[in-house]
């Protein structure tokens, strides 16, 4: 009944129903590599996270897949499935038109989790769906609660990141537009406080030599 | 010698390691085979870190000896030599500048072609040769470096590195601690073994990109606290590598890339390489590794490199021929791979 749609990088991703309409399963498996104790304890943690963050992100005015059921032992979710095209394969196919109105789109998201002292944690091009022209976010299992401009920062240091070695074509125009619509939302004051923060966080890691 | 030359045709690049700890001269020539490969490793004393002057100062006193060394176990004089490979960065100042000057001389001397190769990519191109790992997501893992990478459109892109210390400077720094000389990730792993009992870390995992800093935090301060040391080395393994293993799979979902190469020194450690096989197996992805010998700094990382870069024409004229210390490998065009 249940059909694998994918094997995320943590889950698992199944199709299935619940209630007579269509859901996705995302189960995190045990993984065998890994030290039992720190197995379990990720998995339950991350289930419990993305469970609760799903939530808080619609209340901050970010669509999110609804969720339907939690096991925090199995460490699964049933959420709603949407039905739609992720960013990533938007951008490869070069679906041009929108990607500006989208990427704009991304960064008052992202704004409006970050004004809620919500981190997502994982912003990339393959955790954002796109429903006719509408986003939805989901992978909410690496996401806290803070209200530090550091880890504000971090989170748009990784989708950066993620453009640039997945998107390069488009990279720097796609992350501009994404500043844009953040400041839309937070004030051009706080892009500026951001920008500063992300040059200090990429001096600082990049090249860490022995010393 | 002469003779064997005559006969057996192929190009020969001559390369210089000095990023750091190690000095390391090496010839090799264009059908892969490594005819020389002489290393002089600097080694603090315990309980301190690496000093750059004080590595620079060995360079420079080894660095003769070495480099005669690698001409004559490859059974070749410079004339012979193709071209001369350095590298030119990310690494200490003072510890690159000791490799460039006496590359430059060299490639003066003898009029050769200077190639500047980055080592990143040097750890990454000698690990492909030897490996036959095709289009690979490679975890590279040193004491400079912590970057998951891929190729895609004419340079090796970053998928995730470390926002603070690399995994090398994390099991160096916790091993100075407890008054290990560095490197020290042999001997912890030793250590490791003995011991089964998982004690909590900080498991820090941001997007892509990892942070060791409160792993080496919370373990020294166990470890002040009288915690058991080879539970604490158990579980300072258990809980970095599981992070870059996550990151890995994470760029191996991502990019559906069917390969994986553990490639830098922290490579020879096999709890490391036990859990990338793991991961290689869930993504039905080959699984590579580096040959121990060669995962740590060595020449034949630059010579090969030069080699590839001077089969693409590349390099650079002397009195530009600077050292770069922080030089990302994702700045480099990649010419000679498509
Ligand atoms: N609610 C949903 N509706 C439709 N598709 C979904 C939904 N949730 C997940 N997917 C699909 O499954 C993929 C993986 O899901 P998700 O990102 O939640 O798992 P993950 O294992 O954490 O992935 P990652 O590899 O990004 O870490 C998504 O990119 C998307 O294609």
């Amino acid at each position: 009944m249940e059909r694998l749609i994918r094997k995320g990088a943590e889950a698992d991703i199944y199709l299935g129903e619940w209630f007579r309409k269509e859901a996705i399963l995302k189960i995190r498996k045990p993984k065998p590599y890994r030290q039992s104790e720190l197995d379990v304890e990720i998995r339950k943690k991350r289930t419990l996270h993305e469970a609760s963050f799903l939530m808080n992100a619609r209340k901050a005015g970010v669509s999110t897949p609804l969720v339907y059921f939690i096991d925090q032992n199995k460490a699964e979710i049933v959420m709603q499935y949407i039905k739609g095209v992720r960013l990533k394969e938007m951008i490869s196919d070069r679906k041009m038109d929108n990607i500006d109105a989208l990427c704009s789109e991304v960064g008052r998201c992202i704004a409006r989790l970050h004004k809620n002292n919500i981190i997502h944690g994982d912003l990339t091009t393959s955790n954002f769906l796109v429903v006719k022209n509408r986003l939805v976010f989901i992978d909410f299992g690496l996401a806290f609660f803070s209200q530090r401009l550091e880890d504000m920062a971090v989170d748009l240091h990784l989708m950066r990141g993620v453009l640039q070695s997945a998107h390069i074509e488009v990279a720097d125009e796609a992350f501009n537009k994404i500043l844009k619509g953040y400041a839309e939302i937070a004030g051009m004051n706080m892009i500026k406080d951001l920008v500063r923060k992300i040059k200090e966080i990429e001096r600082r890691g990049r090249y860490a030599r022995v010393e | 010698m002469k003779n064997r030359l005559e006969i057996d045709k192929g190009i020969f690049c001559w390369g210089c390691e000095s990023t750091a700890h190690t000095f390391s001269c090496s010839i090799l020539k264009s059908d892969g085979r490594i005819l020389s490969d002489v290393k002089s490793i600097y080694t603090p004393p315990p309980g301190s870190g690496i000093h750059p002057r004080e590595a620079s100062r060995h360079h420079i006193e080894v660095a003769p000896k070495v480099v005669k060394q690698s001409l004559i176990q490859a059974g070749l004089n410079m004339k012979e030599v193709d071209a001369i490979a350095f590298s030119a960065g990310p690494g200490l100042g003072p510890c690159l500048r000791v490799g460039a000057t006496v590359s430059r001389a060299l490639a003066l001397y003898y009029d050769k072609p200077l190639v500047p190769v980055n080592h990143a990519i040097g750890h990454i191109e000698l690990a492909i040769m030897l490996t036959g790992a095709k289009d690979p997501v490679v975890l590279l893992v040193s004491g400079g470096h912590t970057i998951i990478t891929a190729f895609s459109r004419g340079r090796w892109r970053v998928f995730g590195e470390t926002l603070d210390l690399t995994v090398g400077q994390l099991l160096d720094q916790f091993g100075r601690e407890i008054g290990f000389s560095s490197p020290s990730g042999q001997r912890i792993e030793e250590l490791a073994k003995k011991s089964s009992k998982y004690i909590s870390l900080p498991y820090t995992v941001k997007g892509n990109d990892v942070s060791f800093s409160g792993i080496l935090t919370t373990a020294k301060k166990l470890f002040k606290e009288g915690k058991d040391l080879d539970s604490l080395c158990f579980s300072i393994q258990e809980t970095a590598f599981a992070m870059l293993a996550e990151v890995t799979e994470r760029a191996l979902a991502f990019t559906e890339k069917k390969e994986v190469l553990l490639a830098g020194g922290v490579a020879a450690n096999k709890r490391l390489q036990e859990m990338l096989m793991e991961v290689s197996k869930r993504h039905d992805a080959k699984f590579f590794v580096v040959p121990k010998e060669y995962s740590g700094d060595c020449g034949a990382q630059i010579a090969w490199t030069g080699l590839l870069a001077h089969s693409a024409n590349i390099s650079v004229d002397i009195e530009k021929s600077f050292v770069k210390q922080s030089w990302r490998l994702d700045k480099v065009d990649v010419k000679w791979r498509d």
